[in-house]
């Protein structure tokens, strides 16, 4: 996008790290919204800039504006042999100017970058060495662990260093309230020192935690924040009968490959913090607030962490790094998480019931449709609550009550209401939040937030209701659905899919749609699942057709996309966080398995692309209707209904005694 | 401290001075700098740590220093390098077989021990082979199609 309202190679264009010491502050980078928003901004500063170098070039050639062109930062007319690059005149355009919007971004017919496949840069370096900030070594480094309490709210009855600052390599044990940390000069001596401390520890325990194989009872009873999303009521069309079916999802995890990292260097007055934050502005001012040191004083720099699909413990690791720094000044201190933290620690996406009445007339409309959710609200981001949520700062000091996340309102994403209220067009309809007031297991955003499990259960509904109307489910969909590009993704995928409204199943293969159009604003997304029934159920292909507006760069958008559906999938089959009554028990990838490579569907996905609508983010929207496309499968294909997730054999057998 | 222990990594000898039930892991990383073999779970699990010793793909987190002593170590950067790329991290740029990529070299790694052993390995072989190797982002299928490539196997056109 930047070359392209440059008018430069894409070869010149380098991508770098975020700092809060020279970047804007963006907020954060999650929500889909790095090209839809971002995007936007870039092409604007873009077309500004090289209107500031074309006023310059105008004024040496003597020639209007209008009549320079640019090609690859050569500035040139065809009415005259001048010519003159951005490079020449680079100290004669002040850039040091307000972002006015006095130049407007390239008409898309014009584009020459935008719409085509451009290799990313970052591969190479990659999958070749050096590339995350769990790479970076920084002169006289020293590592650093936590010795994690074992459950949310135990607190530190005893603690014995002495042992420890006797180990090989240690330089200092950190403690403060129920936070231990260790610093040590080798990373395996940090390791195994948190080890030891662990094991000299004695903590006290209590059993907060709800009933792993009853969260929907458990989710009913708390008390909640009810709010009213929509309440719709034309004429009562008549008594049709109503049916009523609830779906859950469990707590799960974020999960990421690479565990969460930070460095950290306490010098000069001055806190320098590396981070893989997704808001590190948020994380600047959560950092000062929490250590009582001036926003000045801290300086956040972004570096690559792996994939995180939300909040994860990226923001909380730093300030693990940051208390051990304070304690070694002069000395920089990377910690980077085990497994077992990142399992144990890092905020979940929450766990959420959706129930739905609804019912049918007898031409095949909607006539009634009724929704409740429960569930905790979904972002627990630095500097979204009300006070500092980062983890060490629940259990240094006396330690402080965890606080509660929050929802953006929807007309911002939301959160725990995200695409709640269906896309389709019915006469009655009302939807009610039940936001719950506890959180006895932290929580925060996981990529789409409500929308998976609202998209799931709307889209396994819409296909019960459909079953009701004894209509194929595209065509009832479609009788529902006034806008064009919805309409036409439900087209579309159901050509790719080879579509068979009357096929019958023998018992062992099933097809199932599902559709959304994210936040009901954003992307559209309409998918077919095929899946097998073997000893487990498999996903054998999912089909997508994606409108997503303007498509920038075909192959990222695919990316994306096929990385969505994989993920949703492992989500939707075998993702459940667990626990007893006092702790997280999944611990590793044995305890909280994910779709292996024999288990992954082959995945096709068809673009729909419009030059004249803006471009819209794609990295979420595809979740929600892959897990009800599955589930209306399986339905397809067994006759069984699935609304309790993960499809786990456990939650199938109950879902056939039901 | 232990005496030095000497580490043969990517064909260059290394003298090594650490407790000898360090992971090696962390001495590839921390010792030699040679970061491209990833911390994951620590515990032999996701494969993001995968190297090659004596050619078997062995998961460098769960191995001690002691025990690598006299045996030929290659790690992703002793597999090609950003000037001379080895077939299999050129077909991963040409099919952009990356979303965050932490996972991509101990992928790479163990398709290499892979096509090492067996030069034709049938698609399902190559999942098989890939299943004690985990990807959050979902680029499995990426991963398989550049490994296909290699192998000049992949039957085509599906990915137009």
């Amino acid at each position: 996008m930047a070359a392209e309202e440059l008018d430069v190679a894409y070869s010149r264009i380098d991508v770098l790290p975020v700092d809060t010491t020279i970047s804007p502050n963006e907020a954060s980078t999650s929500g889909s919204r790095s090209i839809q928003e971002g995007g936007e901004s870039m092409r604007y500063a873009c077309a500004e800039i090289r209107h500031l170098f074309l006023e310059v070039a105008a004024v040496k050639f003597n020639l209007p504006i209008s009549a320079l062109q640019v090609r690859d930062g050569l500035i040139y007319s065809n009415n005259s042999q001048s010519e003159i690059s951005y490079w020449d005149i680079l100290d004669e355009v002040n850039l040091d100017v307000v972002a006015s919007g006095r130049a407007s971004p390239k008409s898309p017919l014009k584009y020459e970058l935008v719409g085509y496949s451009l290799p990313r840069k970052d591969i190479l370096k990659k999958i070749t060495g050096a590339a995350f900030l769990h790479d970076i070594t920084l002169p006289g480094m020293l590592h650093g662990r936590i010795a994690r309490p074992p459950s949310f709210h135990a607190t530190l009855i005893s603690f014995e260093d002495t042992e420890i600052l006797a180990m090989p390599g240690i330089k200092k044990v950190i403690r403060d309230g129920s936070f231990i940390g260790v610093v040590a000069e080798r990373e395996e001596q940090a390791i195994k020192a948190m080890l030891a401390i662990q094991r000299h520890c004695k903590w006290s325990e209590s059993a907060l935690l709800p009933d792993v194989n009853d969260i929907e009872q458990f989710l009913y009873a708390q008390k909640s924040e009810d709010e009213i999303l929509k309440d719709v009521i034309a004429d009562s069309s008549g008594p049709d009968p109503v049916i009523t079916s609830t779906f859950t999802r469990p707590y799960l995890a974020h999960a990421s490959i690479g565990p969460s990292c930070a460095l950290a260097w306490w010098h000069d007055g001055c806190l320098e913090v590396w981070s893989h934050s997704q808001s590190i502005y948020a994380l600047r001012d959560e950092l000062a607030k929490i250590l009582r040191l001036d926003c000045e004083q801290v300086i956040v720099r972004h570096a690559e962490g792996a994939g995180c699909y939300g909040h994860n413990g990226a923001d909380d690791v730093a300030l693990d790094a940051a208390l051990l720094a304070l304690e070694l000044a002069g000395a920089p201190v990377r910690v980077q998480w085990m497994r077992e933290d990142e399992f144990a620690w890092e905020p979940f996406g929450p766990a959420m019931a959706v129930k739905l009445c609804g019912s049918v007339d007898s031409s095949g409309q909607i006539t009634q449709w009724h929704e409740e959710i429960w569930g905790n609200r979904h972002i627990g981001r630095p500097g979204r609550q009300s006070k500092p949520g980062l983890l060490a700062a629940w259990h240094t000091g006396n330690g402080m009550e965890a606080p509660l996340p929050v929802d953006m309102p929807i007309a911002m994403g939301g959160g725990s209401q995200r695409n709640a209220i269906p896309y389709y067009e019915f006469p009655n309809c009302k939807v009610l939040n039940h936001a719950i007031q506890s959180m006895p297991i932290r929580t925060s955003a996981l990529r789409a937030l409500g929308a998976y499990i609202n998209i799931f259960a709307i889209e396994s509904f819409m296909d019960e209701l459909a079953s009701l109307a004894q209509l194929d489910p595209i065509e009832f969909r479609l009788r529902h659905l006034k806008d064009e590009r919805a309409i036409a993704v439900l087209k579309t995928v159901s050509a790719q899919a080879d579509w068979k409204p009357d096929f019958k199943s023998d018992g062992t293969r099933g097809y199932g749609v599902a559709f959304a159009r994210y936040k009901n604003v954003g992307n559209y997304a309409a998918v077919i699942a095929e899946v097998s029934i073997e000893e487990n159920i498999k996903v054998k292909n999912v089909f997508a057709a994606i409108d997503c507006g303007l498509v920038i760069n075909p192959d990222g958008v695919r990316n994306q996309i096929e990385g969505g559906i994989v993920q949703a999938t492992s989500w939707t089959l075998k993702e459940q966080l667990q626990f007893d009554r006092t702790r997280i028990t999944s611990r590793n990838w044995e305890e909280y398995p994910i779709l292996t490579f024999s288990e992954v569907p082959n995945v096709e996905i068809e673009l729909i692309n419009h030059l004249d609508e803006p471009p819209l983010g794609v990295g979420e929207g595809v979740t929600g209707p892959v897990a009800a496309a599955i589930a209306n499968a399986v339905s397809n294909a067994m006759g069984v209904r699935i609304r309790h997730l993960p499809m786990t054999q456990e939650n199938i057998i109950l879902a056939m005694d039901g | 401290m232990t005496d030095p222990i000497g580490l043969r990594v990517n064909g260059v000898d290394y003298s090594i001075a650490a407790d000898p039930n360090t992971p090696l892991l962390y001495i590839l990383r921390n010792d030699l700098q040679l970061f491209g073999t990833r911390f994951g779970c620590g515990l032999g699990l996701c494969g993001a740590c995968s190297v090659l010793i004596n050619g078997q793909k062995i998961h460098s987190c769960d191995v001690p220093l002691w025990d690598c002593v006299g045996k030929e170590i290659v790690t992703i950067e002793g597999i090609g390098t950003p000037d001379n790329l080895h077939a299999l991290q050129q077909a991963f740029v040409d099919e952009q077989a990356a979303q965050c990529g932490y996972c991509a070299n101990g992928i790479l790694v163990t398709a290499k021990a892979l096509l090492d052993k067996n030069p034709t390995p049938s698609e399902s072989e190559i999942r098989e082979a890939l299943d004690r190797n985990l990807c959050r982002c979902g680029t499995h299928n990426r991963f398989i199609r550049a490994i296909q490539k290699v192998i000049g196997m992949n039957e085509g056109g599906k990915n137009a």
